[in-house]
């Protein structure tokens, strides 16, 4: 039964057009504009507090645009029943993950509210997931117990067992040492190939984004200053980009 | 404050949309149950053993001294179950059980745990308020019965063992089973079921739009406590004079 729903729902493409948000009288994202293919593994890189986060939010509908719109697979996510058509899922970057839950009822709470599956499946796929992010044994512990890196790998596995079209991850790599880090970014990248999803990350982590992105988007100050592969985006004669991208401890 | 009114409003018509939903949250409902009772019941059998006490104990020397002794336990049993135990009971119900809910949600809302639900096309009105308000409306009347037995026997116990009333425990009750009607009774019960539902929805609400942090949680806990406070003394009014009127 997992084996067959997996892959069922195969990866979208995501079009951010024109989003432009303000919170009171203050804008935070100046008129975005992005075309993210379906399958990718796309990186949203920028400075803290150029607004990635809040773009993360209006692309599973958290948030609503003051104007333009995000279309998931060409439809537009303010729609009611969006998040029963397609399968979003978000790593929060604090893992969002019910403190009032054990790790096994937080991984498997999608199909339990949703009654898509007989409790002992649920819980078969659940240790399947817990397993491979390396959480294996970590089922009635509870969030609060948890290191950060945890956390994040169990956020990701409860992402994973909705059999996501399209995973939002918001800075997974913060608050962890790098090692954690680099295997966090193996893991996005190892998922995405072996699931069909479209993978969009948010970071200010330059080696994460360089790492794993299929393409990589430079946000500044709520625009998005340049897109392109790593490749492309090193070869840029955007001074900000360089910028960014060059900033170091060499003194 | 309008918009906070209209906004409960607006939580309370979804919540009772979301009714057809209870019984699929019906787990965490007997949970909320369960902590209600438990949070609550000792304290309840306290505070109403004393207001009974203090109600004999304020009348009754007065009221023995003007030879109008037969009247203690109808006056102790009506104000007991008409006004002091809903009243107190909704209060402590709000200072106990309210604030455990705003802070509960607020931290939940400020911890992501929210938007975390909403992205996985979960309802937090299904999953978090629909069984908090359900639960509290069955545990507040269900309190309140058991504080208006306790309380009476509070007024009882003062008015048998005080030397300046000194009734026997027959006249006292007597007397209030000849005042006080099952209408007495159901309209304290009316009472009490309002008033759960108003602590229910404002500090649902109260959590659910916190904002800013920890020291947000604090404020959205106070808020809820206090404004749940200030509904219920205002809302007990409204209600007696509408009851009144329906004459219960
Ligand atoms: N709910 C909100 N209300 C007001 N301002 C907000 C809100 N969320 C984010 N902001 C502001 O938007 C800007 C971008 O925030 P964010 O997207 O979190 O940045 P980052 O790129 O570090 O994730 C910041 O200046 C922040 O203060
Ligand atoms: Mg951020």
């Amino acid at each position: 039964m997992s084996q067959a729903s997996q892959n069922q729902h195969p990866s979208v493409s995501v079009e951010v057009k024109g989003l432009r948000k303000s919170f009171g009288s203050v804008e935070v994202l100046h008129g975005i504009d992005l075309n993210i293919k379906a399958r990718e593994v796309f990186v949203i890189m920028g400075p803290s507090g150029s607004g990635k986060s809040v773009l993360l939010k209006h692309l599973i509908g958290l948030e609503t645009p003051n104007s333009g719109d995000v279309l998931i697979d060409g439809h537009s996510i303010q729609a009611e029943d969006m998040l029963e058509r397609y399968r979003l899922a978000m790593v929060f970057q604090s893992g969002g993950l019910l403190n009032s839950l054990t790790v096994a009822e937080n991984v498997g709470l999608y199909l339990t509210e949703h009654r898509l599956m007989p409790q002992k499946d649920i819980d078969r796929l659940v240790t399947e997931k817990l397993e491979a992010l390396g959480l294996k044994g970590q089922e009635n512990r509870m969030p609060e117990a948890l290191s950060g890196g945890m956390k994040k790998r169990v956020a990701i596995a409860r992402a994973l067992v909705i059999d996501p079209q399209v995973i939002l991850y918001d800075e997974p790599t913060s608050e962890l040492d790098p090692l954690i880090a680099v295997t966090i970014g193996q893991e996005i990248k190892r998922l995405n190939q072996e699931n069909d999803v479209t993978s969009i990350v948010v970071t200010h982590d330059r080696d994460l984004a360089f790492g794993i992105a299929d393409r990589i988007a430079l946000m500044y100050d709520g625009k998005v200053l340049e897109v392109g592969t790593p490749k492309e985006l090193q070869q840029s004669k955007n001074e900000q980009v360089q910028k960014f991208l060059n900033a170091s401890f060499k003194f | 404050m309008f918009q906070d009114i209209g906004e409960m409003l607006i939580l309370f018509w979804r919540t009772l949309q979301a009714l057809p939903q209870l019984w699929r949250q019906r787990l965490k409902m007997f949970d909320q149950l369960f902590e209600i009772g438990n949070a609550s019941l000792l304290m309840a059998c306290i505070l109403s053993l004393f207001i009974g006490g203090v109600l004999a104990l304020q009348t009754g020397p007065v009221m023995v001294e003007r030879g109008l002794s037969g009247l203690i336990g109808g006056i102790v049993g009506l104000s007991v179950c008409k006004e002091l135990a809903p009243v107190m009971m909704a209060v402590l119900i709000a200072g106990r059980i309210g604030s455990a809910m705003a802070a509960e949600i607020g931290s939940m809302r400020v911890y992501q745990e929210i938007d975390a639900l909403k992205t996985m096309n979960i309802n937090p009105i299904h999953y978090l308020v629909l069984p908090r308000v359900v639960a509290i409306s069955l545990a507040l009347p269900m309190l309140v019965i058991f504080a208006i037995m306790v309380g009476w026997m509070g007024g009882a116990l003062v008015s048998v063992f005080n030397n300046d009333i000194s009734i026997s425990f027959a006249s006292y009750f007597n007397n209030l089973r000849s005042v006080v009607e099952l209408g007495d009774v159901l309209n304290g019960l009316i009472k009490s079921f309002i008033f759960a539902m108003t602590i229910g929805i404002v500090c649902c609400h109260q959590g659910l739009c916190t904002i800013g942090g920890p020291r947000g949680i604090g404020r959205s806990v106070t808020k809820a406590v206090v404004n749940s406070i200030v509904m219920i003394l205002i809302l007990d009014y409204v209600v007696t004079r509408v009851l009144l009127y329906f004459d219960l």
